[in-house]
């Protein structure tokens, strides 16, 4: 595909990604901090979110799991979830979370499950999504151009 | 009787005469054979003789005269004709040999003759090449005896090891009695015996000046035979013999200024000292040519190793005197150092010391001014109110005058409406202008911009300065400011020739003039004016108070707007115009007059605001950490990262000037950490500024944060933008007390 057809591909993309509620204002900040003596920040930081998120989980999992579940435990593990999620803004991860750690205070193990899968099922999409995201930024990259920033009115 | 052949003598053989010349005959032949004998023989013993030739001739002619005589025995009695035959072929023989001899001797005796005369002539050479020799080899000693002498003399630059080696050298090389040196007393009116040679300690001797034969030694430059009974010889004890002859000669004392390279100091020096030297007593030796003549030379050389030791004295303690100079020199230098500082530092201090009373006197007075007083008491608080302004302007002057010295004064450059600032020192100026019924009127050209870029507050300091000065210094009359953009051909004015102003595309200079028809000045005391604390006496001025710093003040100012400032006045009584031009920049945009309501506009915009600023970010959420790392690295700082509570404490040092500390995890650690800091840095500046991170910024969350002494509190997530303003405001303010 020619150079610019990609670059109003991932324009649009993007642009459904923040439409969707995928991504939130957040990620912008995110893009702002990338510059020339920082290139890869964003992947950087997104690959390091999907770690993290990827072991919470595991333990949330682990911790539900449990015949004494406890609490207080699952809540830091959400408490950092939401944080990380937050921080690079897959807001629809972070609203997860926050139901999930709604349903922890009042120790509701069925919501807190039902939650957990939400969780891990926002961060699946959010996941592809950024997947989506990085190869096409790869591709333009490679056909030498520069990704457009995205300029959102809202 | 018989015919022989036989030739018969002429006479009878028996005649007693014939038998004389028989015997008379015999003897010459043997003689003629006996001499080229005796010849031969002599001259063999001898080794040259250079007429061989002539000897053999010679001894030819002998032997053939010889053999003649011989052979005439024979003819005295009766011979044959044979007998005859010989004898007539050897007297032809001879007859030859004779002539010849004859001939060669004419050429041979004249040379023979010569070589007496040659010998005589080489004896005489020779004799005259021996005095020659006799000559020379006495110079050759004098030379040597000079140069010995020079050499003792000058090896040394101690004035009395000269003259005494002097002494004891002439004394050797001449073999004297005695050797003695008259200096001249510092009256100058009198020798007195200074060294000699025999006598260890001379006595002082002294002997007036103007004597005769002293004059005559010190008039010639030679060595001059004196009487031994003169008082400058009369040194030895008189005794019965014969004393020696004595020579004296004149030692030039050269003095430091008569030491000219070009001009031989013969005539200009006036003072002599005398040498006498004695010969042995009943020596019959004499005084030669040469010996005097090394007397001359060594009288000479003495008095330049004199002046070279006169000359070194005086350049050592030249030298001495230099580094006493200099060590005083340090210590001024040291001890005005010291003085600046100290200044410098009390002017610190004073800085703020004073102002601080001077503000509250003002600031209470004012109040003061507002309440009720009676008539007396609003007297009394307005005097002083005028009194601490004049002392606050005094005091705010001085430092300034003292920061602008220092260099440490930079202006603060912003856009400001020019026409307003003319304005504003009309009004300031309009009351003491009517109560003195002064007439002020302002002029500003029409191609004046409005606005400008420079130092507004300077630029009114200055004008109301300057037109301040107009108004104090008129009793009656008009004050007239003019204002407008100095061209090209006006720039340069005669007044400045130095200041060549070159207008651009960005900057106009400001030319303004202000003419009052007051006192005037006088030519002469226009150069003061600029100068602190000078200024001009005359009872007007000395009644109208003012220190005299204020032109000096903004001489300054306008210097440093890249302008120029001065005065004209025709003199005393027909007033003065001060004039100056000041660099101001010309604004860019058209809405610029917006300007001036905008709120300041922040100037750290861009990447790199806080360049270098250390940062700690204490977060234990690897991925929000990494975050907010981003944004601090993107603003320029330097960020150190620790995920947990020990690790921030123990990392935590005076260099951090912020530390972001994530407190949104339950549970109450990240409070107990910034109780910790600030348990650690006692002094409150030395403490880094903490913020708090945190998700909610519940009621709770604050108080916590506020109790344990956080800085701040930010809400998470943080935009760039609002973490420059918050980093912005910490950094001036050092508190924050929420940035959501």
């Amino acid at each position: 595909m020619e150079l610019v057809q990609i670059q109003r591909r991932l324009v649009d993309y993007t642009k459904s990604l923040f439409m969707e509620g995928f991504l939130d204002a957040q990620f912008l900040q995110l893009q702002q901090l990338q510059d020339d003596s920082n290139p890869d920040f964003v992947f950087e930081v997104v690959s390091l979110f999907f770690e993290d998120s990827e072991k919470l989980l595991n333990e949330l999992t682990i911790a539900l799991d449990q015949p004494n579940v406890d609490f207080k435990k699952i809540d830091s593990h959400v408490h950092q979830l939401k944080g990380s999620s937050s921080s690079i803004g897959a807001q629809r991860v972070k609203n997860a979370c926050i139901a999930f750690r709604n349903y922890c205070d009042v120790q509701n193990i069925e919501g807190c499950l039902t939650c957990l899968q939400q969780v891990k099922q926002e961060c699946y999409l959010v996941k592809n999504k950024f997947e989506t995201l990085f190869r096409l930024e790869q591709q333009i990259m490679a056909s030498g151009g520069s990704v457009p920033t995205i300029e959102l009115g809202f | 009787m018989d015919s022989c052949n036989c030739i018969e003598p002429q006479w009878p053989p028996d005649d007693l005469l014939m038998k004389y010349q028989y015997i008379s005959d015999f003897f010459i032949a043997l003689a003629y054979f006996s001499i080229p004998l005796e010849l031969i023989y002599f001259v063999k013993k001898s080794a040259v003789f250079p007429y061989r030739w002539v000897l053999v001739q010679f001894g030819a002619f002998i032997v053939l005269c010889g053999a003649t005589h011989l052979i005439n025995l024979w003819t005295f009695t009766m011979h044959t004709r044979t007998v005859a035959m010989v004898m007539t072929t050897a007297k032809v023989f001879t007859a030859v040999v004779s002539c010849a001899t004859a001939l060669m001797l004419v050429h041979i005796i004249p040379d023979l003759l010569s070589v007496k005369t040659r010998e005589l002539f080489l004896k005489n050479k020779a004799a005259e090449l021996d005095r020659e020799m006799g000559l020379i080899r006495t110079q050759e000693e004098t030379g040597r005896h000079v140069r010995m002498l020079t050499h003792e003399i000058r090896s040394t630059l101690d004035r009395h090891t000269i003259l005494k080696t002097t002494l004891v050298e002439l004394g050797r090389t001449l073999a004297l009695e005695e050797c003695a040196l008259w200096m001249p007393t510092r009256t100058g009116l009198e020798l007195q015996l200074s060294y000699t040679l025999r006598q260890q300690n001379p006595v002082g001797y002294t002997v007036p000046i103007h004597l005769p034969v002293i004059n005559q030694v010190f008039s010639s430059s030679h060595a001059v035979k004196i009487s031994p009974k003169c008082p400058v010889a009369r040194i030895r004890p008189a005794g019965k013999y014969m004393p020696g002859e004595v020579v004296a000669v004149r030692v030039p004392l050269l003095h430091l200024s008569n030491f000219q390279i070009n001009d031989w100091p013969e005539l200009s020096t006036k003072r002599y000292a005398l040498m006498v030297l004695m010969l042995p007593s009943d020596s019959a030796r004499q005084w030669h040519a040469h010996e005097l003549e090394l007397v001359e030379v060594v009288a000479d050389q003495v008095a330049v190793a004199l002046s070279h030791a006169a000359i070194l004295e005086e350049s050592m303690r030249a030298r001495d005197l230099l580094m006493e100079q200099n060590v005083a020199l340090d210590l001024a230098r040291r001890e005005a150092e010291t003085a600046i500082r100290a200044r410098n530092d009390f002017l610190a201090v004073m800085n703020h010391e004073m102002r601080t009373p001077m503000h509250a006197i003002i600031a209470l007075s004012s109040l003061l001014q507002e309440t009720e007083l009676t008539p007396e008491q609003r007297l009394m608080v307005e005097t002083i109110l005028k009194s601490s302004n004049l002392l606050s302007t005094l005091i705010n002057d001085v430092l300034d005058l003292s920061r602008l010295e220092d260099g440490s004064l930079q202006l603060d450059l912003g856009t400001f409406n020019l026409f307003a600032v003319f304005r504003e020192v009309l009004n300031l100026i309009k009351p003491i202008a009517s109560v003195k019924k002064l007439h002020v009127s302002l002029n500003l050209a029409p191609d004046l911009p409005e606005y400008a870029i420079g130092d507004e507050k300077r630029l009114m300091q200055t004008i109301l300065n300057v037109v301040g000065n107009a108004v104090k210094f008129s009793k009656e009359g008009s004050i007239s400011i003019t204002a407008f953009v100095a061209k090209s051909e006006l720039l340069r004015d005669s007044q400045t020739p130095e200041f060549f102003p070159v207008p651009s595309d960005n900057h106009f200079y400001l030319r303004v003039q202000v003419k009052d028809s007051g006192v005037g000045i006088s030519p002469q005391d226009i150069p003061k004016l600029f100068t602190k604390f000078a200024q001009t006496q005359s009872t007007a001025t000395r009644n109208s108070g003012g220190s005299g710093l204020g032109l000096a003040i903004c001489k300054r100012f306008v210097n440093l707007m890249e302008g120029h400032i001065w005065i004209e006045s025709e003199g005393l009584g027909k007033g003065c115009t001060a004039i100056f031009m000041v660099k101001l920049g010309i604004p860019e945009r058209l809405n610029e007059p917006k300007l001036p309501f905008m709120p300041k506009v922040p100037t750290n915009h861009g990447p790199t605001a806080f360049p270098g600023l250390k940062v700690l970010v204490m977060d234990e959420n690897g991925v929000s950490r990494m975050v907010t790392k981003g944004l601090l690295v993107h603003l320029g700082c330097d960020v150190t990262m620790v995920s947990s509570r020990e690790e921030c404490l123990r990392v935590v040092s005076h260099e951090h000037k912020v530390v972001f500390m994530d407190v949104c995890v339950p549970g109450m650690d990240g409070y107990e950490v910034a109780i910790r800091i600030n348990e650690k840095f006692t002094k409150r500046h030395e403490r880094p500024i903490i913020v708090a991170l945190t998700g909610n910024t519940d009621k709770v969350t604050k108080e916590n944060c506020m109790r344990v002494g956080m800085d701040g509190i930010i809400l998470k997530p943080v935009s760039l933008d609002k973490m420059r303003s918050v980093l912005s405001d910490l950094l001036e303010h050092r508190v924050l007390f929420e940035a959501i």
